[in-house]
């Protein structure tokens, strides 16, 4: 691969990484009243001072405590404390309601997340695909138009409705799986069967409901499936007598996959966005649930942490997924601005 | 070369001499081109047929609809009817009595305005931005629209969305709009930017050029009239991703529930439990079956425009095309 284009790349998302953190400073700026008027009451709240006078300094002081951002300092000064508290100290604020650091909160949950939104990934792209070209390969038969409705219904099933369905058939009605929790209340973390199985088990109705996010792949797998199978190597491919199944897997699977590989890694940020609902429905603590807690209780540094931390995991997805489709497809010359 | 072919061309460059069509004709020519002609392809295809007749009755529910029903409040009717009994409300009350038929009619109108907004601010943000990278392919323009759109679509929109609303709390069914809309253009641009590319490769649009047509009424006549059908497609797309979104913020609780929505129904109904008293169900049941049947119909348009946009499939069906221009 060019180095000039990793060097690029990298730029890329070092620039869009730190114009993030400014949204999120610019986002406190932002606050009706500025930081310390939005956060006053809560910030007063959790320090058992209501009522009375309040010392202006001691608030100020506080929001910073918590924000990092003192509403005391010019803006660049506050600017640069605020980039240098969580670039250089990794500190990202503290959680007001739960006293606790940012950074630890999201540790805590971010594998989780991490671990439900990357099996929704793939079971949802490789049930798409194989059910793309399945449909490709039957084209204009029965099977292929009652998979295109089915799909199209699918789709116009909002994620977080097909999870609460999920929850009264499968959760409530027949009791197969657990619906809220990361494991059981009886069960001891720790390497045993009894753990990871209850872990399995409380994670298959997220992953489930997260996963039907991509059936819509399903139809532009079928596209392009259908597309190469006209194409000539196909059909030179075939002619040479070579298997079907090599066929199938090798020429017509690997050429239409191909090109939805970065659309896969953009699908990240949809997944790691549903997460959001997805956990609080099934009660999950992950991040989503950890966003949603700081909304309820206006918990603005925890806010803006997972947000980072979101966009985060999505920008490290896109920069691997930018870097390995040279190898993964040799037809494309990465930087190539023509694409 | 044969006669035919030189008179082809000579009718292709002659607009100066020739008598221009009158206005009347010319108007006839444009709505039965883009209207009349689509219109006849979309009747007979079954997924237009369908999709133009939900959203009819959507349309009518949020015009018709909020006229005849009855603003609902705590106590109108006994409480957690069941529904289909009594046609004063005639899918059931909720908890604190209110007809649940008379509630998702009075949700409409307001779902309507935050689609408009989010699909005009979405696709109209993602067809200037395209349109302007793709002519100015190269230049810090192109550089900078697309470095923006790059931030934004990393930054997961849920979350994003979530984070703006909490601090501002809009309860303006056209800025929730325009806020959802915010994180949906930049792939559109994305693409739109891709085709605008792939159409200036295009030999009539490099005859254009050559012609010294301005680059204004390239874009206007050649690249933004193949481009209508995508950008109609998406709008249709993001309709539903407006609707998911709207709803799934309304369910969550996070915007403010001071109007009437179908997520605020499902929020309040899932938490008294709807899932296991069946008495509630009803509450929860009714606008998730509203939800999905509208977003239904968004997808199902967007494919049959799709399929009625195919330029081919549009000549055959208009009449002010003869048979000499169509046999091309």
């Amino acid at each position: 691969m060019h180095p000039r284009y990793v060097l690029k790349r990298t730029g890329q998302m070092v620039l869009t990484f730190f114009v993030t953190v400014t949204f999120t400073f610019a986002l406190y700026q932002a606050m009706p009243g500025g930081p310390a008027e939005a956060m006053r009451a809560m910030i007063l709240a959790e320090s058992g001072q209501v009522g009375g006078s309040v010392n202006l300094d001691l608030l100020n002081q506080m929001v910073e405590h918590y924000a990092n951002v003192n509403p005391d300092k010019p803006l660049h000064v506050q600017y640069y404390n605020y980039l240098h508290s969580l670039l250089i100290q990794g500190d990202m604020g503290t959680s007001i309601y739960q006293g606790e650091p940012v950074l630890d909160l999201i540790l805590q949950s971010v594998p989780w997340t991490m671990f439900i939104g990357v099996y929704a990934l793939a079971l949802g792209y490789t049930v798409s695909l194989f059910l793309g070209a399945v449909m490709a390969y039957k084209e204009r038969s029965l099977f292929d138009s009652v998979a295109s409705i089915g799909v199209i219904f699918l789709n116009s099933v909002p994620y977080y409705i097909f999870a609460i369905i999920l929850v009264y058939v499968l959760g409530i009605e027949y009791s197969v799986f657990p619906i809220n929790g990361r494991y059981g209340t009886f069960v001891d973390p720790g390497f045993t069967l009894e753990y990871m199985s209850s872990v399995v088990r409380h994670a298959t109705l997220p992953v489930v409901s997260m996963g039907i996010l991509a059936t819509g792949g399903a139809l532009t797998m079928r596209g392009n499936a259908i597309r190469v199978l006209g194409d000539d190597y196909v059909r030179v491919a075939e002619l040479r007598g070579l298997r079907r199944s090599r066929v199938a897997m090798q020429y017509v699977g690997r050429n239409s996959v191909l090109p939805l590989y970065t659309q896969f890694m953009i699908g990240i940020a949809g997944v790691l966005s549903s997460t959001v609902v997805v956990e609080e429905i099934f009660a999950y603590n992950g991040m989503g649930k950890l966003l949603y807690d700081a909304v309820l209780l206006h918990d603005y540094p925890v806010l803006m942490g997972t947000l980072l931390v979101f966009t985060t995991i999505t920008l490290l997805a896109i920069y691997i997924a930018d870097l390995t489709y040279g190898y993964i497809d040799p037809r494309i010359s990465t930087g190539d601005s023509n694409e | 070369m044969s006669e035919a072919d030189e008179l082809d061309f000579e009718e292709l460059f002659d607009d100066t001499d020739r008598e221009p069509p009158s206005r009347s004709a010319r108007l006839k020519r444009t709505l039965d081109l883009t209207v009349l002609a689509p219109l006849r392809i979309a009747i007979h295809d079954w997924r237009a047929v369908v999709a133009g007749t939900i959203l009819l009755l959507y349309g009518l529910m949020g015009t018709v609809g909020v006229w005849l029903a009855t603003k609902p409040s705590s106590g109108d009717h006994p409480k957690l009817q069941g529904p289909f009994q009594e046609l004063a409300y005639p899918l059931g009350t909720d908890l604190y009595g209110r007809s649940i038929l008379d509630q998702i009619i009075y949700a409409t109108p307001d779902m309507f305005r935050m689609i408009f907004a989010g699909a005009i601010v979405a696709v109209g943000v993602a067809a200037v931005v395209g349109l302007l990278s793709g002519f100015m392919r190269g230049t810090p323009v192109d550089a900078v629209l697309m470095m923006l759109a790059d931030i934004i679509i990393t930054i997961p929109g849920l979350p994003l969305i979530i984070v703006i609303t909490a601090i501002f709390q809009p309860t303006n069914p056209y800025i929730v709009g325009v806020f959802l809309g915010i994180d949906m253009w930049p792939g559109l641009a994305r693409t739109v930017r891709s085709q605008v590319l792939s159409i200036r490769e295009e030999s009539y649009v490099e005859a254009s050029q050559i012609m010294g047509l301005p680059t204004s009424s390239i874009l206007r006549r050649d690249v933004a009239g193949q481009l209508m059908p995508f950008i109609l497609v998406n709008a249709s797309l993001t309709s539903r991703r407006v609707i998911f979104e709207s709803v799934s913020l309304y369910f969550l609780g996070i915007l403010p529930f001071t109007t009437y929505n179908w997520g605020v129904l499902m929020n309040l109904a899932y938490q008294e439990n709807a899932l296991t008293r069946s008495e509630l169900l009803p509450w929860l049941v009714f606008p998730m079956i509203t939800i999905i049947l509208m977003s239904f119909a968004f997808v199902l348009l967007s494919q049959a425009m799709d399929a009625i946009f195919n330029v081919r499939l549009q000549a055959r069906h208009a009449e002010t095309i003869d048979d000499k221009e169509m046999t091309e």
